[in-house]
């Protein structure tokens, strides 16, 4: 027993190498997936009305559509825009949250006028919020990226004001000022390095909830325009072929975008566990 | 040069005075040492002092003006606990040159291994930690050194070490020093003069 867990590679491993395992696993899935959506060039995916509605096969392993179109290439687009949006949306709702716990830092009024703005967005459902924001900016990638990152930069700047306010209050920063630093320094040299791991970590976990949130208001139509090869588009489109049996054009689409959604949420956990093991412990 | 406090007043709760009307002198050129009771409120006097407390009564003065907060101040505080003046995520070396960057030999008579400055603080024990607090408050620009409880957790060898290079650079250099400490004998040793903060705070 002992020779034989001795030839698996993955009991000489300790729990760090683990960690960075599992992360490089998911980074090469996420970039693989994302790398054939962009060799996809949609003109190439072939309507050919010889082969429409055909179930799963070994030559179309996720079905083809109505139009002879095959799925899994379709889906795949679809992931890669998922995942291209949520991208987009994360990193700047980060840097809102970022500059909202910044300017909060600086100054006691932003510092109310900060508290205030959390509470206000955080109070509004998310999806609506979202929808409104989306339809205001004309739908469309644009509005669904800054939709989605207005709505999700609450959280984040929640946890860095609290987590700045103490850095400020320690001895070190007192005794920065005292040595003549300004504020923009201190927030620079001491502060960011000390919450860098909250803002990367945060980042990551506002992926899955820009994917789904996308995913969910151009489904309901305030999102992308039918012509993009969105997975909420392929969703909605497919709902008038379930009732004739193409479970498929459903199915699959759906089950990819929730293992990605998955993938991103693992990726954050097993991020915060590299980067902060104090935390993971508890 | 004189620093000089004149007749402060604080209290962190308001019906609970911790100073009164307390006035306190140190030459430039002379150590005065300070004793009294735990919890009595030396490290409070301290840190009006050295401008960590701010809304506090009566006047911290040098040569009677007042001190430009916004610039180097003159008057440094060592604290008794180095570690937390020390960012966690910060090596030695910048934790040191955010004050300013001491000669070989000065960080030699501290006995401040070349080899600490590569390490992050959690590396350090808290006698290390502390030579590098106090290399670093002894920047040019200081004029007085308040030293709270600097060398408790030092073994005797060490703290003579630590406080005859102190003592001998502040000498050099023109740096008062106001030495606070429960440990009498050593007061006796490194002090020129030696209040008791009882006679000195009128509650
Ligand atoms: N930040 C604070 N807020 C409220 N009360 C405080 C604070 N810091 C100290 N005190 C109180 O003020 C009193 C004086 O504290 P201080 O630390 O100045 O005493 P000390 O003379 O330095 O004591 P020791 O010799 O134990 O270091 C104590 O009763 C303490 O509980
Ligand atoms: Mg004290």
């Amino acid at each position: 027993m002992s020779s034989l867990s001795k030839l698996n590679p993955l009991n000489s491993m300790n729990l760090r190498q683990k960690t960075i395992l599992l992360i490089g696993l998911i980074v090469l899935l996420l970039v693989l997936v994302y790398a054939s959506s962009l060799s996809i060039d949609p003109a190439n995916i072939l309507t050919d009305f010889t082969l429409r509605n055909q179930p799963p096969s070994f030559e179309h392993l996720f079905g083809t559509d109505w139009l002879g179109r095959d799925m899994l290439t379709r889906t795949i687009k679809g992931l890669g825009l998922s995942i291209f949006i949520g991208a987009v949306a994360s990193i700047l709702s980060s840097i809102l949250a970022i500059i909202m716990a910044f300017i909060s830092s600086v100054n006691k009024y932003g510092d109310v006028l900060i508290a205030w703005l959390i509470d206000f967005f955080a109070s509004i459902p998310h999806l609506l919020l979202l929808i409104m924001i989306s339809i205001c900016l004309g739908k469309g990638a644009m509005g669904v990226i800054i939709g989605v990152a207005c709505t999700h930069w609450t959280s984040l700047a929640r946890v860095l004001r609290v987590e700045i306010k103490e850095i400020q209050t320690s001895e070190y920063v007192q005794l920065s000022e005292k040595f003549g630093k300004n504020k923009f320094w201190i927030a620079k040299e001491h502060i960011l390095i000390l919450v860098i791991t909250q803002v990367i970590v945060g980042t990551l976990l506002i992926f899955p909830h820009a994917i789904m949130h996308e995913a969910s208001i151009t489904f309901l139509g305030f999102g992308l325009s039918p012509h993009e090869p969105a997975i909420g588009i392929i969703l909605s489109e497919s709902m008038s072929y379930l009732t004739t049996g193409a479970w498929w054009l459903a199915v699959f689409p759906g089950v990819m975008l929730l293992i990605i959604v998955l993938l991103f949420d693992i990726l954050g956990e097993e991020v915060e566990k590299l980067l902060d093991p104090t935390k993971a412990q508890k | 040069m004189y620093l000089n406090a004149n007749n402060i007043s604080y209290a962190y709760k308001k019906n609970k005075p911790i100073l009164k009307n307390l006035s306190i002198s140190i030459p430039d050129n002379k150590v005065i040492g300070l004793m009294g009771d735990s919890g009595s409120g030396k490290s409070t006097l301290c840190k009006v002092i050295s401008g960590y407390i701010k809304n506090y009564t009566g006047t911290v003065t040098l040569d009677n003006n007042l001190i430009e907060t916004k610039d180097f101040y003159p008057i440094q505080l060592i604290f008794q606990h180095p570690e937390k003046t020390m960012n966690p995520k910060w090596k030695m070396h910048k934790v040191l040159s955010e004050s300013w960057n001491p000669p070989q030999e000065l960080m030699d008579t501290f006995g401040l291994k070349d080899n600490w400055l590569g390490r992050w603080p959690n590396e350090l024990s808290g006698g290390e930690l502390q030579r590098f607090s106090i290399l670093r408050a002894l920047n040019p620009k200081t004029k007085f050194i308040i030293a709270d409880e600097i060398s408790t957790m030092l073994d005797a060898v060490t703290q003579v070490q630590i406080w005859d290079a102190l003592l001998d650079y502040c000498k050099q250099n023109k740096i008062g020093i106001l030495a606070v400490s429960h440990d009498k004998e050593l007061l006796e040793v490194i002090a020129d003069d030696i209040l008791l903060f009882n006679e000195i705070n009128k509650l």
